[in-house]
C-alpha cells in the first residue's frame, strides 16, 4: 500500500552499504544514548527500536544474526545491568510477545477466538508456584495460619525441569478445555472460551480450602528461583565489569538471567512456530481459518486440528507462566484476568494476526506504551505541574491543571482508539501476514 | 461391481424431505451426471455424499463399505473429492498451498519431523510441491502458482478447485456445477478436461450440471431429480425422450416439439 515516492525512497534506502550503516547508526546512536543517559526513556526507546529496523531493512541474514546477537547477548545485558529498570521492561515484552505467538496460533492461524488465554499462562505460573514453594506443606492450613518454618518441597533448580513440565501440563489442560467448546464456531466459541478463562481465574481464588493449594487471593510467596552459580555472577563481572563500571551482584543477576531465559524461549517458540505453519499442520490451521466446511472436505480432520492449535498456543503460555512465576517470586490470580487475555488479544491485532515479526512488534509497542511512553508523560505531567511553567498564549499556568488528567489512568482509553484507528486505516496489523513465496521451478519439460 | 450406491437415502430438514428414497449407483469408471430443476435436492444429495448431512434413513455404500455417519474428513479419507457449487477455495492461501491441502491426507509427515525438519519431511515436501505443480499443468493453471487463491479469475477460481480436489487423490470426484458461469469457449474446455480426467487417471465422475449441451455430451449415464426423488435414469438418449423428465422441466402439458429445441 505504500505510494510511489514511498516505494522510490524504500529502494533508495536499501540500496548497497547503506542499510547495514543505518542498522549499526541506529543500534549505535541508541547504545551511545543510553550509556550516557542511564535514565532516560527516550533514550531507551531509540535502541529498541534498533531492533525494528535490524528487522525491517534489507541486509544479509548472516549479518542480521550475527548483529542481532551482539545487540541481545552484549549491549542489552550490559546497559540493563547499569539500569534494571530496562531489563525488566524486555523480560516483559518478552513474556508478552512469547504469550501473543500463542495465541497467535489459535486466533492468527487457526481463526479461533479465544478469549480465556491467559489461563493456560496461569496454569503455567501456579505449577510452579505449587512445585517450587512451601505450598505443598501449607496444604493443610487455612492462608495465613501455616508457621513460617517450613521446608521448601523441591530445590530450586527443579525449575529448569518445570519448564518443560509446564509445556505438557499446558498443552494438556488446552485439550481438556478445547475438547468441549472446539465444536462451537465464532462468537459462541470466545464466549465459552472467555467464562473457562474466568474458571481458573475463580479456581485460583478459592481452591484455598478445604485443601489451600493455591493460598487464594493472598497468592502464593516465596517461589524459589533456579540457583545463581558464583562463576557466573564472576564472569559476568570480569567480562563487563570495565564497562558498567560497577560490581554486578547476584540479585541483579537473576534480571540479567530471566533475561536470557526469555530470549531462548522466545527463539525457541519462533522456531516452532514458523516451522509448524510451513507444514501440513499449519496450512491445515490457516484451511480451517479461510473455510471449514472446505477444509474438511479435503480430509482435515477439525476437532483434532483445533485441539493441536490450542496445546501448542497453550504450551506457550505455560512455560512463560513458570518464567513469570519464578522471576516475580510471587504470584496471585489478580495477574490473570479477563483483561490480560485481552491485552494479548490487542496485541496480536495490532501487530498482524497471523504474523510472528507483527505480534512480537504488537507486543513491545503495547508493552512499551504502558510500561514507558504513558507512566513517562504522566511523570512529565507531574514535573510541570509542580514548576511555575505557563502555556505561552493562552496564559495557563501548569500548576492548574487538573490531577484527572494523568495519561497512565487512560491506558485502556488509548488502547480501544489505538485498535479503532488500526481497524480503520491498517486492519491486517502493523505487519500483516504474508504468504510464504515459494521458488517455483521454471515449467520442466512436459512429462510423458 | 459399482463404486457408489446408495440404498433408499433420506435426508430431509424439518418438514422438507430434500432427498426422498433415492436409489442409484454409480459404476467404476463412468462419468454420471444428475439433473434436475431447481430445489430438486441435487445440492443436498451431494452434501449427504460427502458427509456434510447425516442422512435420516438409508445407507451410502462406497467401494464395498457403508458411509453413512462418518464424519467428512474420514469420507474424504476414503477416497471422496469434491468441488462446491459457489466456489469455496482458502482464498487468503496461494494456489500452491490449495492444492497442498487438497494432499492434506497423503502426507505422512508427523509434527516431530516438521519440527525438526528432518530430510524425510523435506522430501515430502519437494515432491508434493512438484505434484501440485504438475496438477496445475493438468487443470490449465500456468505461472500462478504463489498468488493469492482469492486473486485468480472466476474460470481459474474452478479449475483451481479441481485441481485441489484432485491432489485428494480420490476414486470418486463430485462436482457440483463445474461449468456455472462460463462461456460456451471455457464450458467446451472444461468437458475436455474432465474426460481427460477420466480417461488419464480413472477417476470416476458424478456431476450436478444445468448446462444441457455438457451433460449430454459427456454423461454416460444420467440421472433425474425432481421434489427430492429421483424420476428417471438411464442414457442420455433415453432421458431426453422420457416423458415424466420433460414434463419436471417443462411443465405438464408441453407438446413434443418444444422440448427438442431445449435439448439441443
Amino acid at each position: 500500500m505504500r505510494n510511489r515516492f514511498g516505494n522510490l525512497l524504500w529502494t533508495r534506502i536499501n540500496t548497497g552499504i547503506l542499510p547495514y550503516l543505518l542498522i549499526l547508526a541506529h543500534i549505535g546512536l541508541g547504545s551511545a544514548l543510553v550509556y550516557s543517559a542511564p535514565r532516560s526513556n527516550l533514550a531507551f526507546l531509540v535502541l529498541i527500536s534498533s531492533l525494528f529496523s535490524l528487522y525491517i531493512l534489507e541486509a544479509d541474514r548472516r549479518f542480521k544474526l550475527i548483529v542481532g546477537a551482539v545487540l541481545a547477548l552484549l549491549i542489552i545485558p550490559v546497559i540493563g545491568v547499569r539500569n534494571i529498570f530496562y531489563l525488566e521492561v524486555i523480560f516483559q515484552i518478552s513474556v508478552f510477545a512469547a504469550l501473543a505467538l500463542g495465541l497467535n496460533i489459535v486466533v492468527g492461524f487457526a481463526g479461533l477466538l479465544d478469549l480465556g488465554y491467559v489461563a493456560f499462562y496461569a496454569v503455567g505460573a501456579y505449577l510452579w508456584a505449587f512445585f517450587g514453594s512451601q505450598q505443598y506443606f501449607v496444604l493443610p492450613f487455612a492462608p495465613g495460619t501455616q508457621p513460617s518454618d517450613l521446608p521448601f518441597l523441591l530445590p530450586g533448580d527443579a525449575f529448569y525441569l518445570f519448564l518443560f513440565l509446564a509445556i505438557i501440563v499446558a498443552a494438556i489442560t488446552g485439550i481438556l478445555l478445547g475438547s468441549p467448546v472446539l465444536r462451537l464456531r465464532g462468537d459462541y466459541l470466545a464466549i465459552v472460551t472467555l467464562g473457562f478463562g474466568e474458571v481458573i481465574r475463580v479456581l485460583a481464588n478459592n481452591l484455598d480450602k478445604p485443601l489451600n493449594i493455591t493460598n487464594g487471593p493472598q497468592g502464593i510467596t516465596p517461589i524459589q528461583r533456579p540457583t545463581m552459580p558464583d562463576w557466573a555472577v564472576d564472569g559476568f563481572n570480569s567480562l563487563f565489569g570495565p564497562v558498567i563500571g560497577h560490581r554486578v551482584g547476584p540479585a541483579d543477576m537473576y534480571n540479567v538471567l530471566f533475561y536470557v531465559l526469555a530470549l531462548a524461549v522466545i527463539l525457541i517458540i519462533i522456531l516452532v512456530t514458523r516451522h509448524l505453519d510451513d507444514s501440513k499442520i499449519g496450512r491445515a490451521w490457516t484451511a480451517i481459518r479461510e473455510d471449514e466446511t472446505a477444509a474438511i472436505a479435503m480430509g482435515i480432520p477439525l476437532v483434532r486440528m483445533k485441539l493441536a492449535a490450542f496445546a501448542v498456543g497453550a504450551s506457550f503460555a505455560g512455560v512463560m507462566g513458570v518464567l513469570l512465576a519464578a522471576s516475580r517470586t510471587f504470584i496471585s490470580p489478580e495477574s490473570f484476568s479477563f483483561m490480560q487475555s485481552i491485552g494479548v488479544l490487542a496485541m496480536v491485532i495490532l501487530g498482524g494476526s497471523g504474523s510472528i515479526a507483527g505480534v512480537i512488534l504488537g507486543a513491545a509497542v503495547v508493552t512499551l506504551l504502558n510500561l514507558q511512553v504513558l507512566q513517562g508523560v504522566s511523570l512529565y505531567l507531574s514535573e510541570l505541574r509542580q514548576s511555575d511553567a505557563v502555556i505561552p498564549l493562552i496564559n495557563f499556568a501548569w500548576k492548574d491543571l487538573s490531577n484527572q488528567l494523568d495519561p497512565a489512568k487512560y491506558q485502556r482509553l488509548l488502547f480501544g482508539l489505538i485498535l479503532i484507528l488500526m481497524m480503520i486505516f491498517r486492519p491486517a496489523g502493523l505487519i500483516p501476514a504474508r504468504r510464504r513465496m515459494r521458488t517455483l521451478a521454471a515449467e520442466p519439460p512436459e512429462a510423458e | 461391481m459399482t463404486l457408489l450406491e446408495t440404498i433408499d437415502l433420506v435426508k430431509s430438514f424439518g418438514g422438507l424431505t430434500a432427498v426422498n428414497k433415492v436409489n442409484f449407483q454409480v459404476e467404476p469408471g463412468r462419468i454420471v451426471s444428475i439433473i434436475g430443476p431447481n430445489g430438486a435436492g441435487k445440492t443436498t444429495l451431494f452434501n449427504t455424499l460427502t458427509g456434510i448431512y447425516r442422512p435420516d434413513q438409508g445407507d451410502i455404500r462406497f467401494n464395498g463399505r457403508s458411509l453413512a455417519g462418518l464424519r467428512p474428513d474420514r469420507i474424504a479419507a476414503r477416497g471422496i473429492a469434491r468441488t462446491f457449487q459457489n466456489i469455496r477455495l482458502f482464498g487468503g492461501m496461494t494456489v500452491i498451498e490449495n492444492i497442498l491441502i487438497g494432499m492434506h491426507v497423503h502426507l505422512s509427515q508427523s509434527p516431530l519431523e516438521a519440527l525438526l525438519r528432518l530430510p524425510g519431511f523435506r522430501r515430502e515436501e519437494r515432491e508434493a510441491e512438484q505434484r501440485a505443480m504438475a496438477l496445475m499443468r493438468t487443470v490449465g493453471l500456468v505461472g500462478v502458482g504463489n498468488e493469492l487463491a482469492a486473486n485468480l479469475p472466476y474460470g481459474a477460481q474452478r479449475r483451481l478447485e479441481i485441481a485441489r480436489a484432485l491432489a485428494a487423490e480420490p476414486l470418486l470426484l463430485l462436482l457440483d456445477e463445474p461449468a456455472a458461469g462460463m462461456n460456451p469457449q471455457e464450458t467446451e474446455e472444461m468437458t475436455r478436461l474432465f474426460r481427460t480426467i477420466r480417461d488419464e487417471r480413472g477417476v470416476t465422475i458424478l456431476l450436478i450440471e444445468h448446462d444441457m449441451r455438457v451433460v449430454m455430451n459427456i454423461s454416460e449415464r444420467i440421472c433425474v431429480m425432481d421434489y427430492g426423488e429421483k424420476i428417471a435414469e438411464g442414457t442420455p438418449a433415453e432421458i431426453r425422450a422420457d416423458a415424466r423428465v420433460i414434463e419436471a422441466y417443462l411443465g405438464r402439458g408441453a407438446v413434443a416439439g418444444q422440448h427438442e429445441e431445449r435439448w439441443r
